[in-house]
């Protein structure tokens, strides 16, 4: 018997070596043919367009693009068009550092994307060991950008959003300052560490501010009854309802909240953002409600007029922060190669970490040691189920 | 003599192509003839092969429907991680400790759920995928939702080609011996095996503690390659991506499970080039193949060098 089991074996891993073999030799050829070409600059789209955040990564592609387009319109860059190659990153880690590697084999010069702070930091790896810049539009996690053990900045790492604990601490002082609350709850996804990191900022800002948290509740990613409670919450009457959660829950949970009589004022972070809020959650259901932004398309600024309207008459839709992040982390991107004069990978690192008053759509950025821009940040209220810019916040 | 003589040369044989296999991959590696996405995709390819071969000794030889497999796995990896980087063993210890790991969980898990039969077992098995993975979301330890990042990349070619020809080797051997008689017998029909005096649930309970066993291992290998681990990475998705493989290499044949992690890895490689309409193309091949071919790529037999032979037209 045991002859039997070796021979089996042994065809095995022989196929395993001829497919090895044939997946190999198909890339080698693949790639000599190239790098021949010059005169253009390979961009690298890996973001979610299927899976868990797939509206994130599909809006944050179409506003990049859009930059790509206007950028290829006006002449490239150093006289080079910008050619994007889009990928799928499935909302996974893993597959996100397996479409990283095949991007870098690729010849791209910088990668865009992925937006969930575990997805960029599943590519990390692949971009730091090939030395090539990754420009993260929408991960808000602060260790994205800084190895937690050493406290070193990531060299490759950059992103062009704003990081958690600041979305926290702006939503707080809104409500303290703004809305003149004294009290609030905490209603918190405990599943994420999106929502943790906003409801551990929200909290130490608002009590700095003088008010008191009379209530921490969480739920978790896919829950659908909030009830139980919304019960409890309403008990202590709050001034405040701070829910930092996805719009997937955060939508419902609304909804039950005004269903239970509850009128306080709720706010969220920019996991907010969606179109099913309003389809879910219903207008009338989120009057009264707030939430931090990267940006606003209601905003006045000649810029984002601009970029609204020409992203309207592409996609015949609004675009939301991710795709205006989409947008800037591709401009970020031109921006400094035009400054290192250069589309060499190493480059355009070193200018990225150099970037200064950058006139972005979504606010002025500068690039601080720790690969973070230095930016403004909005309130957004709904009104009759219209998205409202309410103020701008500049730290 | 003249039997054993030729038993030596095929053995000897046998081992060689292994050898010579793994010489040429690791001197590709060092040569740099191997580029970072193929590297990524071999190792998912024979982390695959390690899931896929051990959830087969459960599901398919010894016939129980199980769905934990990634919470299994998710033990491993969070065992292999709490040695290597928060206590600074080496990855050695973390293996080990990652099998005894998710061997005790499999063992804890088996001996009162093994009772149920089919469906109910299937649904225990899925909770406990579950609840290991919200507890791991709430151990702060492990830094919860957000997982653990900046894990060392520990997962060599060389650990990883052992690690996976010792699955293969083990779960083999295990069928064709008087424990894999058993084991089978409980798939065909258990209470003619329990008749013949067998202790069914002590053969389910040992399938069911190696399958864990080898996930756990996959488990460590998985994140000492991939960087980061956390909860979310083995939900119940993950099982059903390890219990596809299964199902489509063939339920009860060692060869179809290797097959089929091979070609689903590959496949989801291939399509990375396709965004748009990527997940519609991979569901449809599944689909397609599974009208063809219901039993799965292998049905229950094995690829063996018999079969080799025959193709080939050879004769002895």
């Amino acid at each position: 018997m045991r002859k039997g089991v070796l021979k089996r074996l042994s065809v095995l891993v022989l196929m395993v070596f001829v497919l090895g073999i044939a997946v190999g030799c198909g890339g080698g050829a693949q790639n000599a043919g190239d790098e021949d070409k010059g005169g253009e600059i390979k961009v690298g789209l890996n973001v979610e367009l299927s899976g868990g955040v797939a509206s994130y990564g599909t809006n944050c592609r179409d506003g990049a693009m859009l930059a790509i387009e206007e950028i290829n319109a006006a002449g490239g860059v150093l006289g080079k068009q910008l050619n994007p190659i889009v990928r799928d990153c499935k909302s996974l880690a893993d597959e996100a550092m397996s479409v990283s590697a095949a991007l870098v084999d690729e010849g791209i010069v910088a990668q865009i994307g992925p937006l969930v702070s575990g997805n960029v930091q599943g590519s990390t790896p692949v971009m730091m060991d090939n030395g090539i810049p990754l420009i993260a539009p929408a991960a808000t996690a602060p260790n994205v950008t800084v190895d937690e053990k050493t406290g070193e900045t990531l060299n490759s790492i950059f992103r062009v959003c704003f990081i958690d604990p600041f979305q926290g601490t702006l939503m707080a002082e809104f409500a303290a300052d703004n809305l003149g609350a004294k009290t609030a709850a905490i209603y918190k996804d405990a599943s994420t560490d999106y929502g943790k990191g906003l409801a551990e900022y929200f909290k130490k800002t608002f009590e700095a501010k003088g008010g008191t948290i009379v209530a921490e509740e969480g739920f978790v990613k896919d829950d659908r009854d909030f009830k139980a409670a919304l019960t409890r919450i309403r008990g202590k009457n709050p001034d405040f309802i701070y829910v930092p959660g996805y719009y997937q829950e955060v939508a419902p949970l609304v909804k039950q909240a005004r269903e239970l009589g509850i009128t306080a004022p709720m706010g969220g972070g920019d996991g907010w953002d969606s179109p099913d809020m309003v389809s879910v959650a219903t207008a009338p259901n989120l009057n009264n409600t707030y939430f931090t932004n990267h940006y606003s398309s209601q905003d006045k600024d000649p810029k984002i007029v601009a970029f609204v309207e020409a992203y309207k008459a592409k996609y015949n839709k609004e675009p939301d922060a991710f795709a205006a992040l989409g947008y800037d982390a591709v401009q970020l991107l031109a921006q400094a190669i035009k400054d290192a004069n250069s589309a060499e990978p190493a480059a355009i690192t070193e200018a990225l970490a150099k970037i200064k008053d950058f006139e972005g759509i979504t606010g002025k950025m500068t690039i601080d040691e720790q690969h973070n821009p230095v930016k403004a940040g909005v309130i957004i209220e709904f009104k009759d189920g219209n998205q409202v810019m309410n103020t701008r916040i500049q730290p | 003599m003249q039997e054993s003589k030729h038993k030596w040369i095929r053995f000897c044989g046998e081992v060689l192509i292994l050898v010579a296999l793994f010489t040429a991959v690791q001197y590709a590696i060092t040569a740099g003839l191997l580029n970072m996405y193929y590297q990524i995709n071999l190792t998912s390819m024979c982390i695959n092969i390690i899931l896929a071969v051990s959830l087969n000794l459960i599901n398919g030889f010894t016939g129980q429907l199980s769905l934990g497999h990634a919470g299994f796995m998710a033990v491993g990896a969070y065992s292999a991680v709490i040695m290597t980087q928060f206590l600074g063993q080496p990855f050695a210890i973390g293996i080990i400790a990652a099998c005894v790991a998710a061997a005790i969980a499999g063992f804890i898990i088996g001996v009162p759920t093994l009772r149920l039969k089919g469906d109910y077992l299937a649904i225990a098995t899925l909770a406990f995928g579950e609840i290991i993975r919200v507890v791991l979301m709430n151990i702060d330890y492990v830094n919860g939702p957000a997982g653990v990042v900046g894990i060392s990349k520990l997962t060599t070619w060389p650990v990883l080609y052992w690690s996976m020809i010792i699955t293969i080797l083990v779960v083999v051997n295990l069928i064709n011996s008087s424990y894999g008689r058993a084991i089978v017998s409980v798939r065909e029909d258990e209470v003619a095996a329990e008749l013949m005096g067998i202790n069914t649930t002590r053969y389910k309970v040992i399938a069911f503690v190696i399958g864990a066993m080898f996930a756990g291992l996959a488990g460590a290998l998985y994140a000492h390659f991939f960087y980061i681990i956390k909860p979310e990475t083995f939900n119940f998705l993950k099982s059903f991506d390890i219990l596809v493989m299964v199902v489509l290499g063939g339920l009860g044949s060692t060869t179809g499970a290797i097959i089929a992690a091979i070609f689903i890895t590959a496949l989801t490689a291939a399509l990375q080039s396709f965004p748009a309409i990527r997940m519609i193309l991979y569901a449809l091949i599944l689909i397609i193949v599974m009208i063809y071919r219901p039993q799965g790529l292998m049905g229950n037999k094995e690829f063996s060098r018999e079969t080799f032979n025959r193709i080939w037209g050879g004769r002895k």
